[in-house]
């Protein structure tokens, strides 16, 4: 016999153990280890860097951002079925341009807005359209539709336009002081986004629909719920996100140019696989969304007050960040696939 | 299908029909709306005139789309090809202007076979993570996408690097037996593949592989192999790409050598009937849709449109592509190839 081993400890567990022990839920691991990124890049920095401690650069990353804030949202509901949209980069583009030319026709502001997101959600609709009724690979459509988007822009103007119109310039520039700090409109609008596609993933029909193509399209069917019209309407929200993107853009640069955006794309997909949505789908919080692009907006922030190193090491983190995730979804998920 | 179908049924079965068609219908309009657009003379013993330019500048597309064929073919996609020519750009070029002797021919041969080993090996790196980690393609070549021009411009220290190389820049502008060398490059790379993967199994392990990876494994196919071969494949043609390109300038930028080449070549390798879902490729036809795509760019500014509009071309041709591949028009057309299909059936079943 083998000596006795020791006894378990008393049936209830101190306070301690249960500390111990404690595991959040597996669905919110990948934006608490976001969260603890985005933390331990600001503590490190603010250890490093005078200043990076000002409650005004984390609103300042809220400004700057809020763009990529919406499209990385729009993104996440495309990316939660499974799908992907290329199509982002060159309706910023586009959206810059159409707010440009229309403003310098003399349109009235707010018609001008009114024709970018039309324009953003009529392309989306488009694409969803080719996506679900024909089977074109969500890849290859919205290939399709970044040609396009970048074609018109072209067409309307190879010269870069300024944005002259006082409604933009006042919009653009208007702050809300917080204190002794403030933020601009458009990182508000960024944040009712999120707040908003939040809402509408986690308490709706709609969001729940989205979730569970993402987990199984065949099962969706089969569970009688409306696949089409939702998958239709991920490209719709992607494609109408993407305006209201390029018309935070506009107010950003206040010019419409079409090499404006190039590759954004790029930040928006990487923003959402760094919240820790996962690529296959069915996985995934806007909210996890709204952290991957602080945590690149921090990185960009970083290497600015650094000074020493080139702008291009941005890409290279974001690239190093994006294995990262990638491979721990992988071993996360490894039992599924 | 008949046993001895007429030629008339054999050439409107052929996947070549479409792509060849198309890029007939194309140089057609060139002719309506100039005449002269076919002429070619000769000038100082080479050929000169907008058919060699396009054959010159098709170069590029071809080599990327070459590798992005086999990688279609087993189910992938590389979407880092770009990033890997702007790599090979910056490597030859950095070696080049490096070196003791910038003009010697050593110097060019050293400079672009230390970048081709470079962009095998990151291709190689690509081919891990898809075959090895079992990283959806997309995803695994994105990550390279994402960080390539940062590193190139890492190796560029952000320059606009020129050199000046007459053996380098031969590899754009200089001429073998009358026809431009980039084009003679490409074809030889294509005609390589296409000896390598019709006349031994590999073409066809490869669309095994496509139809269904973890059949072929389990009926002897070394999946994984192949697949990582197929992405180092694709790494060396895009770094052959890069260094065309940056021969054709003298010169690397980092941010915009090679942008959406990737998406060029993907347009190529459609049009060339190469099915996205993998499984089956066509070489010849890839090689028909780069050069109509370079025919597109030219045809684009010579019935006067501005070359930038290229880009809307480009969408109406992908969508029209694909509507002609999706599953209702493919059955009225009955382009599919019979046979590959049944080999996964008869290994799953």
């Amino acid at each position: 016999m083998s000596a006795i081993t020791v006894p378990p400890s008393s049936d209830r567990a101190s306070t301690w153990d249960r500390v111990r022990t404690y595991r959040p839920p597996n669905r919110y691991l990948p934006i608490i280890a976001t969260a603890a990124l985005f933390v331990g890049l600001f503590g490190v920095g603010g250890m490093r860097y005078d200043g990076l401690t000002d409650p005004q650069v984390l609103l300042s990353l809220l400004i700057d951002n809020a763009f990529l804030i919406v499209l990385g949202v729009g993104m996440t509901f495309v990316i939660l079925t499974g799908g992907i949209d290329l199509s982002v980069g060159s309706v910023v583009a586009l959206s810059t341009m159409i707010a440009a030319k229309t403003l310098e026709l003399g349109w009235s502001p707010y018609a001008s807005m009114a024709a970018v997101l039309a324009t953003g959600t009529l392309l989306g609709l488009l694409m969803g359209l080719l996506i679900h009724y024909f089977d074109i690979q969500p890849f290859i459509a919205t290939l399709a539709g970044l040609f396009l988007a970048r074609g018109i822009t072209y067409l309307i103007s190879v010269e870069s336009i300024s944005i002259k119109d006082p409604t933009f310039t006042e919009l653009a520039f208007r702050t809300v002081y917080l204190g002794d700090y403030y933020v601009r409109w458009t990182a508000i609008i960024a944040l009712a986004t999120v707040a908003v596609a939040a809402y509408v993933l986690a308490r709706t029909r709609f969001g729940r629909t989205v979730y569970a193509i993402g987990g199984n399209e065949a099962s969706a069917m089969l569970m009688g719920l409306r696949v089409a019209a939702t998958k239709v309407g991920v490209y719709v929200i992607s494609g109408f996100c993407a305006a209201l993107a390029g018309l935070l853009f506009s107010l950003y640069i206040l010019s419409g140019n079409s090499l404006h955006a190039i590759g954004m794309e790029l930040d928006a997909i990487a923003a959402v696989v760094i919240g820790g949505t996962l690529l296959t789908g069915g996985r995934g919080y806007v909210i996890g969304s709204l952290l991957g692009v602080l945590v690149l907006g921090i990185i960009k922030t970083l290497i600015s007050f650094d000074g020493t190193l080139s702008s291009y090491w941005i890409r290279i983190i974001t690239g190093v960040l994006l294995l990262a995730f990638v491979i721990v979804q992988r071993f996360a998920t490894r039992r599924r696939a | 299908m008949p046993e001895n179908p007429t030629l008339a049924q054999r050439v409107l079965r052929h996947q070549l029909l479409w792509p060849v068609l198309a890029l007939l219908v194309l140089l057609a309009v060139n002719v309506i709306a100039k005449p002269a657009f076919l002429d070619v003379r000769m000038q100082d013993g080479h050929l000169y005139g907008n058919v060699i330019d396009i054959m010159r500048n098709s170069a590029p597309v071809m080599l990327v789309a070459l590798g992005m064929t086999l990688v279609i073919a087993t189910r992938g996609i590389d979407l880092s090809v770009g990033a890997i020519a702007a790599i090979a750009a910056a490597v030859a070029c950095t070696r080049i202007i490096g070196a003791a002797d910038e003009a010697a021919l050593s110097t060019a041969v050293m400079a672009m076979t230390y970048a081709i080993v470079v962009c095998i090996v990151l291709g190689a790196w690509n081919g891990l993570l898809v075959s090895v980690l079992g990283i959806q393609p997309i995803i695994a070549t994105l990550i390279l996408m994402v960080a390539g021009r940062g590193i190139s411009m890492a190796i560029t220290d952000g320059q606009i690097t020129t050199v000046n190389n007459p053996w380098f820049s031969d590899l754009a502008s200089g001429f073998v037996l009358t026809l431009p060398l980039a084009f003679l490059v490409a074809v030889g790379m294509v005609v390589f593949t296409a000896l390598l993967t019709r006349r031994t199994a590999l073409g066809m392990l490869i669309e095994a592989v496509g139809i269904n990876p973890e059949a072929s494994r389990l009926a002897g196919v070394r999946a994984r192999t192949i697949i990582w071969t197929v992405y180092a494949f694709s790494g060396l043609c895009a770094g052959l790409a890069g260094l065309v390109i940056a021969a054709n300038t003298n010169s690397v930028n980092a941010n915009s050598l090679g942008l959406w080449i990737e998406l060029d070549a993907i347009l190529a390798v459609v049009i060339g009937g190469t099915s996205l879902m993998g499984g089956r490729f066509s070489l010849a036809g890839t090689f028909v849709g780069a050069l109509f795509i370079a025919a597109l760019a030219r045809t684009i500014p010579n019935i006067g449109i501005p070359s930038e509009v290229n880009y809307l071309f480009k969408a109406v041709v992908v969508i029209a592509v694909c509507l002609l591949q999706s599953p209702k028009a493919r059955a009225l057309l009955r382009v599919r190839r019979p046979g590959a299909p049944t080999l996964a059936n008869g290994v799953t079943a």
